[in-house]
């Protein structure tokens, strides 16, 4: 098990005892609340994440061989995603982002209740995320 | 007036299959995303599978009998169109794949009108399919975009019309009623200001077309543009009508089948309206299920629907009034068809996606019209929209979702 399989074990089980929806909505949302929020000033428009309909900002980057990720959205639900994702992704090894497989939105049911279309970008900040620890 | 028996909604609701489902774990179906496109009618389906299971034929050339009777049945849909539009003759009605098609098929031959120093007139309440296409007409041509600007109740600034129309107004393409906002915008003066200078006018009639009789006399425009699927009918069909004088005088769309008269390489002749503007084997079966879709709607009676849906707008407008935080983005003097409005710090993303898991479908974001999120400052609404087969039930479902809504981001 990697790094980064852990720390997707980690989520699901937070979410294991959720079985209803609105309970796992609350769940993603208090994760977004809890992540220190992108400083204004790195709110620029090559941050912003393409494919979503609110506004997602990344700022990604290797500092001393680890992958540093950072993000921030106007809606509650995408940053609670997007919290979850830093979550999996932040500090990892350079090598290891890249090369991760992200499993654990299947397995929390995210994919499920909040994927009737791509609006959300769960799919558009993992490529992006992707694309920046390549 | 039309009293509650002569439109019964719930016996109208059986008409339409797909009210009846259910989604996610149960949740029945509260379907409020009209203004992006309407659900169909038993008769609609009926027709299209009829159509297709024994009709299928080439039209306007086959010496068959399939190909007559499908002829005769596209055309008897077009005579639906006319019907439904007020029309003075059939051949006054274009097919076309829907407005976005109907509009720029008007555009692109008013470029080769148009050259510097003239005036293209929209509104700030316009779609982007009647944004667009004016602007590739004016970039191609050199002529000028003038907007009609909107006042903060959503409604239009009719006191700028003077500003704005002027002798150099060569076309005016306004909208009936804004998909963004529900605005009914009042067309007389905006008519008679275009016609006054002699320019043309052409009204966006997408949005209201489903919610109130057309009459385009009455109306007294010059061309009339609307969709099939917004309409009740299928995707991918809709129509322009324009004045006989008018189509007359555009040159073709597209080149092609059916729009000729006699072809050599050296000199090609077109047909005569409407064939003119329908280049190629056209959307036979959506034609004929847009004429059903007129049909249908031509019976249950659009002034019964109008009458029904004002009081089923004025009831959303009352609750919705009454939620905790919510803002309306626009407040105009008549409504038709959508609301849209936002709540206090709740992204409409947000919002959509909790009502859309209790099973109510809304639309958030710009509905394809950034003007008219720039002219209020915002970056998007919560929008429900509405149908006749809509209930007051449906609207306590989407009041009692946006608690929920409220609850969980509050």
């Amino acid at each position: 098990m990697t790094e980064a399989d852990r720390r997707q074990q980690a989520i699901v089980d937070e979410f294991a005892f959720l079985d209803d929806w609105m309970l796992r909505f609350q769940q993603v949302i208090e994760h977004g609340e809890a992540m220190a929020p992108l400083p204004d000033d790195l709110k620029t428009d090559d941050r912003l994440v393409r494919g979503c309909q609110s506004r997602v900002w990344l700022d990604a980057g290797a500092e001393a061989g680890a992958f540093r990720v950072r993000a921030d959205s106007d809606s509650q639900l995408v940053r609670g995603l997007a919290s979850l994702l830093v979550r999996v992704y932040d500090g990892l090894p350079t090598g290891e982002a890249a090369a991760v497989d992200l499993w654990f939105p299947r397995e929390i049911g995210l994919a499920e209740h909040l994927s009737p279309n791509r609006a959300n970008g769960l799919d558009a900040m993992q490529r992006a995320i992707r694309a920046a620890a390549a | 007036m039309p009293d509650a028996v002569a439109f019964d909604v719930e016996r109208l609701r059986a008409d339409f299959p797909i009210l009846q489902r259910t989604v996610y774990d149960g949740k029945p179906l509260v379907y409020l995303d009209n203004a992006a496109t309407t659900q169909k009618p038993r008769a609609v389906l009926d027709r299209l599978a009829a159509y297709y299971a024994s009709e299928n034929a080439n039209v306007h050339r086959g010496v068959h009998f399939l190909s007559a009777e499908g002829t005769e049945n596209y055309e008897t849909a077009r005579r639906s169109v006319q019907r439904f539009l007020g029309a003075a003759h059939a051949h006054e009605v274009v097919f076309t794949r829907g407005t976005t098609e109907a509009i720029n098929l008007v555009a692109h031959g008013f470029a080769s009108r148009l050259g510097p120093g003239d005036e293209v007139v929209v509104s700030a309440l316009e779609h982007h399919a009647n944004i667009v296409p004016w602007q590739m007409a004016c970039e191609r041509s050199g002529a000028t975009l003038r907007v009609i600007p909107a006042l903060d109740t959503g409604d239009l600034d009719l006191h700028a019309l003077g500003d704005v129309i002027s002798t150099r107004t060569r076309m005016v393409a306004v909208t009936h009623t804004s998909n963004a906002l529900g605005t009914v915008n009042d067309l007389g003066p905006i008519v008679e200001a275009a016609h006054a200078v002699d320019a043309a006018v052409l009204i966006d009639g997408a949005q209201a077309a489903p919610h109130a009789p057309v009459d385009v006399q009455a109306l007294d425009a010059d061309f009339f543009v609307f969709s099939g699927h917004k309409t009740f009918g299928p995707t991918g069909i809709g129509a322009l009508w324009g004045r006989e004088r008018w189509l007359e005088e555009l040159p073709p769309y597209q080149g092609g089948g059916d729009m000729i008269d006699r072809v050599t390489f050296e000199k090609t002749t077109y047909a005569g309206l409407p064939a003119k503007f329908e280049a190629g084997t056209p959307h036979v079966a959506g034609g004929i299920g847009l004429g059903a879709a007129l049909d249908y709607l031509l019976e249950v009676g659009m002034e019964a629907v109008a009458a029904y849906e004002d009081g089923l707008i004025a009831y959303a407008e009352e609750r919705l009034a009454a939620v905790d935080g919510l803002r309306f983005v626009g407040t105009p003097e008549k409504r038709a068809g959508a609301i849209s409005f936002l709540l206090d710090g709740v992204h409409p993303y947000d919002a959509g996606t909790v009502l859309d898991r209790l099973g109510v479908a809304v639309r958030t974001g710009q509905h394809c019209a950034q003007p008219v999120m720039d002219r209020f400052g915002i970056d998007g609404t919560i929008r429900a929209s509405f149908a006749f087969y809509n209930t007051r039930a449906d609207v306590d479902a989407l009041v009692d979702g946006l608690g929920k809504v409220r609850a969980l981001f509050g």
